[in-house]
This record gives C-alpha cells, structure tokens and sequence, in this order.
C-alpha cells in the first residue's frame, strides 16, 4: 500500500509552502521585515517563552526562511531544519549548539578548507580540540574517541580529495560511543544521498552549492535526524537539562526528536545572529525546485567528463569515485547509487621545471568557458587550484592528510552542453602544453 | 518528571514520565491531564502544556505505560487505560496536594486526549464522573476502526523492519490534513511530517501496534458517551481520514453537555497541525468549567 507521502520532485516544489490565501501568489514571498506584530501581550509573552510557535524576529525566524527550512528538511527526512548565513555558519552554530569548554570533536580529514582552519585554529581558542582521522580507515575513528568527544564530523564526498566516507560504519561507530554523527552533505545533495538515511544523526548544508545552484547567494542549513538520544551518559546538557535562559526549559524533554533544532534557534541563531536574508532563502528556494534536475545533468556532464580526461594524453591522472579505479568505487557505487557527485580532481601532466602546479596554473589561465574561481556546485563549470587557494592555509602535512596534492585541479562540472565543456579544456590543454613547450 | 505508580495491569509499580510544562504542580491550581494517541508520547502536546503551565494551571502530560519515557508493560485495552487514570490522579494527588491547601485542586482532573487518548478521557469520564472536571477529545469517533493493512503492519512493529516502516508511513499520511503534508509548521523550520515519523519511529516497540489494536478493538464508545456527565470538547479537523469530522460530531451529540468545534483545513494531528487554533479551543473550553 502506497501511504502517498509527497515523493522529493514533489517536495522540491513544494516543501513548506502553499499559494498565499489573501493574495493568491503561487511563488513563494519575500517577507522582507524585520519583527511581526503580536495579537496581544499574552500572545507576545507565549511566543517569548516558547509557550507558541511563531515568528518574533528575523535574527532568529523568518517566514521565507522557514519555507527554506521545511522544505530543505522534507528533502533530507529529517524532523527539522534552520537555514544560516552561509555553510560554515552552520557547522559552527551546530557545534556550539552541542557542545562546550573541554568537549571534543573527531572528524575525518578530507574537509573544505575553511571547516579544517574552524577545528584547527578557531575552536581551540574556545577550548574544543578536534582530532583529524583518515575517512578510509573506521577503526580510526573508534580510537580518536574520547570521554570529552560530543561529535563525529564529516562529508560524505571529502572536499577535495574525494574521499567517500562510509557513513553506515561511521554512524555505527559513533552510536556505540553514544555521540551524534554530523554529515556536511554539501556535495551530494539529498538527491544524490540521504544522510540521516543512512544513520547520520545531523547533517550540514552550504545550500550556497548545488541546493541553489546558481552561485548568487551564500546560506547554510543544519537538518536534524530526530533518532539521536540525547540522554544517553549525560553528555549533553545543552538539551537535555535546565536552560535558565528560558525559564529552566529542558529541550529534549520538551521537544523530543525536534529538540536539536529549538535549542539551535533558541540560542545560537538568538546569540551569534548568523541569519539568512529572506532575499536569499527566496534564491536558494527557486535554485531548490530543480534540484533533481540539475544533480542528473551535473552527474551525466560528469561522466562525459571523466571520459575524455582518462582519453587525453595531456592528463597525468584523474579521479573521481565513480571511476572503477578509485579506491572508494564499490562504497560509492552503494551509498551513492545515482553518482558520487560532479567534482572532479585531476592533475595536468608535468613539462617544466615548475611540474604538475605550474602545468595546472597554464591549464586554468588558459580556460575560456570555465570560471576560475573559489565555489563549487554552481551551474557554470568551475576550476581552481586548492593548494594555492580554498586549502593555501595548510601545511603539507595537514594538506597530506586532506588528500591533497600541489598540482590537483578541482572541477566543478556544470550544466553546459558537455562538448563545448570538452572543447574549452581541448584547447586549454594545447595552450598550456605550448606555454610549457611539451606540444607534440 | 517521574512519577512511581502501579502499572495498570497489576500492582507493580512503575515509573511512568509526566511533562508538566515547565512548572511545578500546586495543589491550588486546576490539573490538567494530557493523554496522547497511539505510538506517541508527551510532545505532540507542547504546544499546549507550557501555555497552560504558565497561565494558571497543574500540568500533567504523560507518557502512557510503554511509551515515550515510562517503563511498560504496555496496556493493551482501552478500559484499561481507563481505569488507570484514577490511579494517576490519587499519585498525582498524594505527592503534590498535601501543602497545606485546605482542598486541593489536585483531586480532579480536566483530561484532554487524543485520538486513543480521547478514547480513554471518554470511557474515564464515563466510569468515574467525580473524578473529571472536564474533558477535551480531540480527532475522536465513537469507533476508531483501523485499516487491516496499518493493523497487521504495525502489530509486526520490531519483526519486520519493511512492515515497521510502513506503519509510521501510513499513520504520518493518513494523520496530516493535505495542508500538513506540504508542511507550513506553526513553529518556523520545523517538519511535521518528518517530525511525526521521528516520534512513531522512536518509540518503544509495539506501542503503535498494541495502540491501534485496542483502538480498533474498543466498541464501548456509544454506550460511554451517554454517561458523560461533565463538560466535553470534540475537537475535529476537517480533513481528518482517521477520525472523520462526521463521526466526531455523531459521537458529540450522545453526549449530554458537549460542544464540538471543527478546525478547518487540518487533520488528525490538530494539536500540531493547528496548534495556536487547538489552543485557543481548548482555552475557552478549560476555562468555562
């Protein structure tokens, strides 16, 4: 029997919304205010205490916003959803939600650039230690865990390695260890991969990304999962025990599987302020309704891709999870049955004393068609070089570790027709072989 | 907070989870009792016990035996559970009424349930008329026959892991009016749909399937309707698949002082799907007994 839940193209449409009943607008509106007039002081005093649901300031809710919220949950399954600033306002409001002083974080080590500077340099200064472990390697995992440890941290496609975590052994990890697995689902998207599906328990958003696909606005989401146990060993009492900020409310209690997400808007949204602008919910919203769409043409793009750099002599080596020689083919092709996402890392053959950087710097000037910039997941075709870029910060050991290498080049495949895509990268390639003198 | 109190299918005591709101129970405050459907637990009410906690009444919202956080065995009838309210109202009575008050309000109760809550609030009401101030039946029909296909897939709850899925499905669709099913929260960012699964999925083994199963089961409905004596609520929703509005209103009129309210565009799940318009319902009801 069919239980006739709106299935996710559905959702993609309409998650969180319907027509405006007074005005009879079909898209979404821009509530572009500030604050929402109360019924009365009793009204407004509920709301306050979190007696009523409803918006109170846009620091904290907004109704563009919330459409965004439910409708980015509906897609992830989960229980809920608040929308940030940008991707790394998330992961920071998600771990302050969590967790405190002399709390620990284990995460694998094939991050975007900015989440390794946030654990590496940033949270210790907040007394948060984070250790780094192999995505490949579970069991490193399991030991990184300590009795101060309150999450375990990751992406599902490493950024930009391209590392594939294998979240059901992750989130099993975790559990036994009674902590939450956060997923930062960035490049896959729930099209490509339902995290809390899988035994996440949180996941992360830069809807900057595929979620809106356009590159014209910066936001960020934390969905939560709903099945975590907050109680378990007393680790968090950010939820499970008396806040006295609002009259000694206890949100696990009181909120059960949503309680994660009150305690982040609750708090963090009300004391960092990293809010979204109703303007750019409405950006990622029109990006959201093709999503489905979109992620099928970057993963066939993709594909066409991969195909001609393992053709091109030019290439010194390419990788992608669905080639059948990435050490994670078979984990992708299970986790990620649709694809493992349109990022692609290669390096340009060596022919100067400057080796594969250099041919790569000749390679990306060289572009016409493609942008060289610092985003991914955009429609256009994207490169960039990392070492010198998105990871510049790290030392070659932590860049080592992040599975990066001096000449990788990051290719965010886009919706171009894919000929024109292979062309601009034909001639590119024979620029930068001439410029490097190794033209045949 | 915990209350220890006999498990309603013998004397052994049990531990058994009442929210009360945020706010400590008095003895010189009405006591509202709040009972939750099938599956469920205390939090499909918060969006009316703080309010109230807060605005001048004891607040109880519990998790029946087997449910949420109270230790079990589970009550498999709804007479049952029933006959267990009184029990909760003499604990209740017991550990918060002796402070003094010359005549504790704690000895009565307003109950508000739903759907299998209001089944129990209803044969309640009907066995022990002295004890009830009021109650308040929300998504209720004197029957509440239960599709085969949701029965026999939620009585497999913790054998089959598909058959398991698919009663939370069933239950989540058929529980939100069409508006919930695109979602539109009144508390901003959050999934009704998702939240509503999380919840029936989280919850103890066999509490949904032994849930509907006594919901399916109980014929008394009629019969318990004309013995109400107290004020009564029938809250409907509109789109309500699982307890029609027109079962609702047939059930309302057997009962001698009853007023029925319908809620438009909502379903089953009104105290979530509407929870500001439940409020307020429940309000002027509470507040004119």
């Amino acid at each position: 029997m069919d239980p006739k839940l709106f299935k996710f193209n559905t959702l993609s449409l309409h998650g969180g919304h319907r027509p405006d009943l007074e005005t009879g607008a079909r898209a979404v509106p821009i509530y572009q205010t500030t604050s929402y007039v109360f019924k009365d002081s009793d009204h407004a005093a509920a709301l306050y205490n979190l007696e009523q649901g409803g918006h109170i300031y846009s620091r904290i809710s907004n109704p563009t916003v919330s459409v965004l919220e439910e409708r980015i949950a509906a897609l992830e399954g989960g229980t809920g959803a608040v929308a940030t600033a940008s991707g790394q306002s998330a992961l920071f409001a998600a771990i302050m939600t969590l967790m405190g002083q002399g709390n620990h974080i284990v995460s694998s080590s094939s991050l975007y650039g900015g989440s390794i500077n946030l654990f590496q340099h940033t949270l210790p200064r907040f007394g948060i230690e984070t250790t780094f472990v192999n995505p490949r390697k579970p069991g490193e995992f399991r030991k990184a865990i300590r009795k101060e440890t309150r999450l375990v941290f990751g992406e599902i496609i490493g950024n930009p390695g391209l590392e594939i975590l294998d979240v059901p052994e992750i989130a099993k990890i975790a559990h036994e260890a009674g902590l939450p697995l956060l997923i930062d689902a960035t490049f896959n998207t729930p099209y490509l991969c339902r995290a809390l599906e899988l035994g996440a328990d949180l996941v992360s958003h830069s809807v900057t990304k595929w979620m809106g696909g356009h590159g014209v606005a910066i936001g960020g989401a934390v969905v939560e999962g709903g099945q975590f146990d907050w109680e378990v060993d007393g680790k968090f009492p950010t939820l499970t025990e008396p806040y006295a900020a609002f009259e000694g409310i206890n949100f696990f209690e009181e909120f059960g599987p949503q309680a994660f997400s009150m305690r982040m808007r609750s708090e963090a949204m009300r004391d960092f302020g990293p809010a979204m602008s109703p303007q750019n919910a409405f950006y990622i919203l029109q990006g959201l309704e093709t999503l489905s769409l979109r992620m099928d043409r970057h993963i066939s793009n993709t594909g066409k891709l991969l195909e001609f750099l393992k053709s091109s002599e030019e290439i010194a080596w390419v990788k992608h999870p669905n080639l059948t020689d990435h050490p994670d083919h078979e984990l992708a092709s299970r986790i990620l049955p649709k694809g493992a996402g349109s990022i692609i890392v290669f390096g340009v053959k060596a022919g100067s004393p400057g080796g594969g950087r250099e041919a790569g710097a000749a390679f990306i000037n060289s572009l016409q068609l493609a942008s060289h910039l610092a985003n991914v997941g955009d429609a256009k075709t994207l490169v960039i070089h990392p070492a010198s870029t998105t990871h510049a910060q790290m030392d070659s050991k932590t860049m080592k570790k992040a599975g990066l290498t001096e000449d990788m080049i990051r290719l965010s495949v886009g919706l171009e027709d894919v000929n024109d895509i292979i062309d601009d990268f034909k001639q590119a390639l024979r620029k930068s072989a001439k410029t490097r003198g190794t033209t045949k | 907070m915990k209350l220890n109190i006999a498990s309603g299918i013998s004397n052994k005591k049990i531990q058994i989870f009442a929210a009360t709101g945020g706010k400590e129970l008095s003895s010189k405050l009405p006591l509202i009792i709040f009972l939750h459907g099938a599956g469920m637990d205390h939090t499909v009410w918060n969006l009316q016990t703080r309010y109230f906690a807060y605005h001048g009444y004891s607040v109880l919202s519990i998790d029946f035996p087997g449910h949420g956080r109270s230790e079990g065995p589970l009550m498999e009838n709804i007479e049952q559970m029933a006959d267990w309210i009184p029990e909760l109202i003499n604990v209740t009575a017991k550990i918060f009424g002796n402070t003094g008050a010359s005549k504790s309000k704690l000895k009565m109760a307003s109950l508000v349930g739903h759907s299998m809550g209001a089944l129990v609030a209803l044969e309640c009401a009907a066995r022990y008329p002295k004890l009830l101030t009021s109650i308040s039946l929300l998504g209720v029909s004197a029957t509440m026959p239960v599709h085969p296909v949701l029965l026999e897939a939620a009585s497999n709850s913790g054998r089959s892991e598909n058959n398991e899925s698919l009663a939370y499905d069933l239950v989540t669709s058929w529980g939100h009016g069409r508006t919930g099913h695109f979602g539109i929260s009144p508390v901003p960012g959050m999934s009704l749909i998702g939240g509503g699964r999380a919840l029936l999925s989280s919850s103890p083994k066999a509490a949904l399937g032994i849930g509907l199963k006594a919901c399916n089961a109980y014929q008394n409905g009629m019969q318990a309707a004309k013995k109400v004596t107290c004020p009564t609520l029938c809250l409907m929703g509109s789109e309500d698949k699982m307890t029609p509005p027109k079962q609702g209103e047939k059930l309302s009129a057997k009962i001698a002082n009853a007023k029925t309210h319908l809620l438009q565009d909502c379903g089953h799940m009104m105290m979530l799907e509407k929870s500001y318009q439940t409020l307020q319902a429940l309000k002027v009801h509470l507040s004119s007994t």
